[in-house]
């Protein structure tokens, strides 16, 4: 897939529309890579005149500064927000919740002005632009269960973009008992994505499964590379990967283009 | 001799309202141990957020069983303690039912016959938070952090308020004159046939000393409140003006770390430099805290309003798959401390002498630190705009940047940061290889 970078943009004396800021799960991690990829599909389905920073991409700082290390957090920021300045970014949009936050809320007394979006929201304007539209029946009556991000949800008050394009895929959707603005956590955010729980009978990410498992879905859609790994190991934990598929927003959508 | 009582209740009055005067000075002086924050931004927004989560008690009825019997003696409280003026006014000039001689008696016992109605619903409401508390023993009331004192604490004020309530409705009933007037009597006309039998001298002996013990009842209340959860009364109003406005997932950005950053980062800078001679008389800043003092004020005015009502940690993902961490004992562990250090100066002149504990460690461990997933749960549970999370971040940021006492996970994380700009030991030059895959 041809992807351009912001120095070709730069080259070429051109500005693209949205930088789409991939971030360091959707770069390197096998599953995320997926959403990232179907991301790019609905970009180009849709048009969109993207780059990514590529090899100039790095860490938001995000979960540096949630395991407390502000230091790292602020020498990462300074180092983003210099390369986003340089090339004049105006537009920025992740499917990561995590980096939508951090460039959202702490980059801009830092230096870093920019229009931020997540790519559920970014979506949601795509299609009510006109500029993308969803045929396919490929998820029609199937039962979804949406899982809110931390980081989108409670963080940023933003509940309805991921349900309003679901129920685009003319899916069935279902809601868990704890959602929206009592979601429970899937156990990843705050750096515990990158270490070991503490002392505990259970850990996050089964007890939200079970939440999930509650609604009898056949599909669990996530916004959040975090909460994607999180809830694919949980439904593997309870041994109902054949029949349940974790799957990203984007993924979702991506499956549901015409053509 | 007439004047006995009068003078009797004018000293009751003063020492009452005194010491609670004095409780409030010692408040204001701990809070302001903490760092200063400026809050005076959207004063608008602020005061909306007062009328809606603090008079409005929004966030209150989102649990509605809960919710409703709270506004019920929130209500209660706040209008039956309009009675307490007429009292006060009749304990000092040894008038009796004083409003009567300047509100028409219809318009008198209307009010007084709501105070009754409300009286009554507060005692249900009461005993429902009893039952709740005691005989269903709902899971957050009886968590560990809900032993001994505040599991006490939360008891007491429910029989205060019956022993309250009662008093006033036994008042009513006793009240001669005031039951031949026949309005307003719209409980106490029932309680009333029991003592039907009494000579009026008993009567009013209980009339007398009911009232006595009402008034005297709620100033015992007012000074009971600076040692209890009950803070809340009073606290819940400035403390959700000064609740943050902004997303819950925006944490501050601290400027000592920024200022230190961009030194390193301006190439003008000369590494070389001898540092100034006199850079200036303040200490080296202190990244993150480990003791109260280094929380600002709006965290240590959190940790007094506290209701200790476990919402929070009903709803905190560590705590609901069993880690050590609730985000309610962050607070109460805040105010506890925050009280040591208050009577450490008070016992020590007016200074605070190192006694060799602090917040970190002694109080709350690393490990609860460590358990928190930042999903901001607990500050959406909230009903009074308290924010745990802040604080668990605080004292992270004391962990890492002050003792390097992160988990070895986590440090291998934050290397790979600085090494490679990601989470984990990629190679950066590989960051589009995506695209190719
Ligand atoms: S932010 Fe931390 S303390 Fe608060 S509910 Fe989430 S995990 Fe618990
Ligand atoms: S912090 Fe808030 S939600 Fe938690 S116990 Fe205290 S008052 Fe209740």
């Amino acid at each position: 897939m041809t992807v351009k970078t912001m120095a070709e943009f730069m080259a070429e004396g051109k500005q693209p529309e949205i930088l789409f800021w991939v971030g360091s799960a959707g770069s390197y991690d096998d599953r995320a890579k997926k959403i990232t990829k179907a991301f790019v599909k609905i970009l180009n389905a849709a048009n969109v005149d993207f780059a990514v920073l590529g090899q100039e991409e790095s860490s938001t700082g995000d979960v540096a500064k949630r395991a407390g290390n502000e230091f790292l957090f602020q020498m990462q920021a300074v180092m983003n927000i210099e390369l986003l300045n340089g090339y004049e970014i105006k537009k920025i949009v992740t499917c990561d919740p995590h980096s939508y936050n951090c460039i959202k809320n702490e980059y801009p007394s830092l230096g870093g002005v920019y229009e931020v979006y997540h790519h559920t929201q970014y979506i949601k304007e795509l299609i009510s632009s006109g500029r993308l539209s969803i045929d396919a029946d490929t998820y029609k009556g199937k039962r979804i269960t949406f899982h809110d991000p931390c980081y989108l949800g409670r963080a940023n008050s933003e509940y309805d973009a991921p349900r309003d394009i679901l129920v685009k895929t003319k899916a069935n959707l279902v809601e868990m008992k704890r959602h929206k603005r009592t979601a429970l956590c899937c156990g990843a955010g705050g750096a515990q994505m990158f270490k070991e729980p503490e002392k505990g009978d259970k850990d996050v990410n089964i007890l939200r499964t079970e939440d999930a498992l509650e609604t009898k879905p056949n599909i669990i859609a996530t916004g959040c590379p975090y909460c994607n790994t999180m809830m694919t190991d949980g439904v593997k934990n309870k041994e109902k990967e054949d029949e349940i598929a974790v799957l990203d927003v984007a993924e979702l959508i991506a499956n549901s283009l015409d053509n | 001799m007439t004047y006995l009582p009068n003078i009797l209740f004018a000293i009751a009055l003063i020492v009452g309202i005194g010491y609670f005067a004095k409780n409030v000075k010692r408040l204001i002086r701990n809070i302001k141990l903490g760092q200063s924050i400026d809050a005076s931004d959207n004063k608008a927004e602020r005061w909306r957020n007062v009328a809606l989560i603090a008079f409005g008690q929004s966030k209150m009825v989102k649990r509605p069983i809960s919710g409703i019997l709270h506004v019920i003696v929130y209500v209660g409280f706040i209008v039956i303690n309009l009675e307490v003026l007429e009292i006060i006014i009749d304990g000092l000039f040894g008038t009796h039912r004083i409003a009567l001689n300047v509100l028409p008696t219809e318009v008198y016992g209307s009010l007084i016959g709501t105070f009754e109605i409300l009286a009554c619903l507060v005692l249900i409401s009461v005993i429902i938070f009893w039952i709740r508390r005691n005989v269903l023993k709902i899971a957050r009331f009886i968590k560990r952090e809900m032993k001994g004192w505040p599991k006490t604490d939360g008891n007491l004020i429910l029989y205060f308020e019956v022993v309250l309530m009662t008093l006033f409705l036994v008042m009513n009933a006793s009240d001669i004159e005031f039951q031949s007037l026949n309005s307003g009597n719209v409980v106490s006309q029932f309680i009333a046939p029991w003592f039907s039998s009494l000579p009026e001298s008993t009567l009013h002996l209980i009339e007398r000393g009911t009232w006595w013990l009402h008034i005297l009842g709620i100033l015992v209340f007012l000074n009971y409140l600076y040692f209890s959860k009950h803070l809340h009364i009073l606290l819940a109003f400035p403390n959700v003006f000064y609740g943050s406005l902004k997303p819950k997932g925006q944490f501050n950005n601290l400027e000592a770390v920024t200022k230190e950053v961009k030194l390193m980062m301006d190439p003008d800078a000369d590494p070389f430099a001898a540092p100034a001679e006199d850079t200036s008389e303040e200490e080296p800043a202190k990244f993150g805290a480990s003791d109260v003092m280094d929380l600002n004020r709006v965290q240590l005015l959190n940790a007094y309003t506290c209701t200790e009502c476990g919402r929070c940690t009903s709803a905190c993902p560590a705590n609901l798959t069993g880690k050590k961490l609730s985000p309610r004992k962050i607070m109460m562990d805040t105010r506890d401390r925050l009280e040591e250090v208050g009577k450490n100066i008070d016992a020590n002149g007016g200074v605070f002498k190192d006694d060799g504990k602090q917040l970190l460690g002694d109080y709350i461990t690393n490990e609860e630190l460590w358990a928190c997933t930042t999903c901001n749960a607990c500050v959406e549970e909230c009903p009074v705009s308290i924010n745990p999370l802040s604080i668990i971040l605080d004292m992270r940021r004391y962990l890492v940047m002050e003792q390097s006492a992160a988990p070895s996970d986590l440090n291998n994380m934050m290397s790979n940061i600085e090494n490679n700009g990601a989470p984990w030991p990629y190679n950066q030059m590989d960051r589009l290889n995506w695209a190719d895959e």
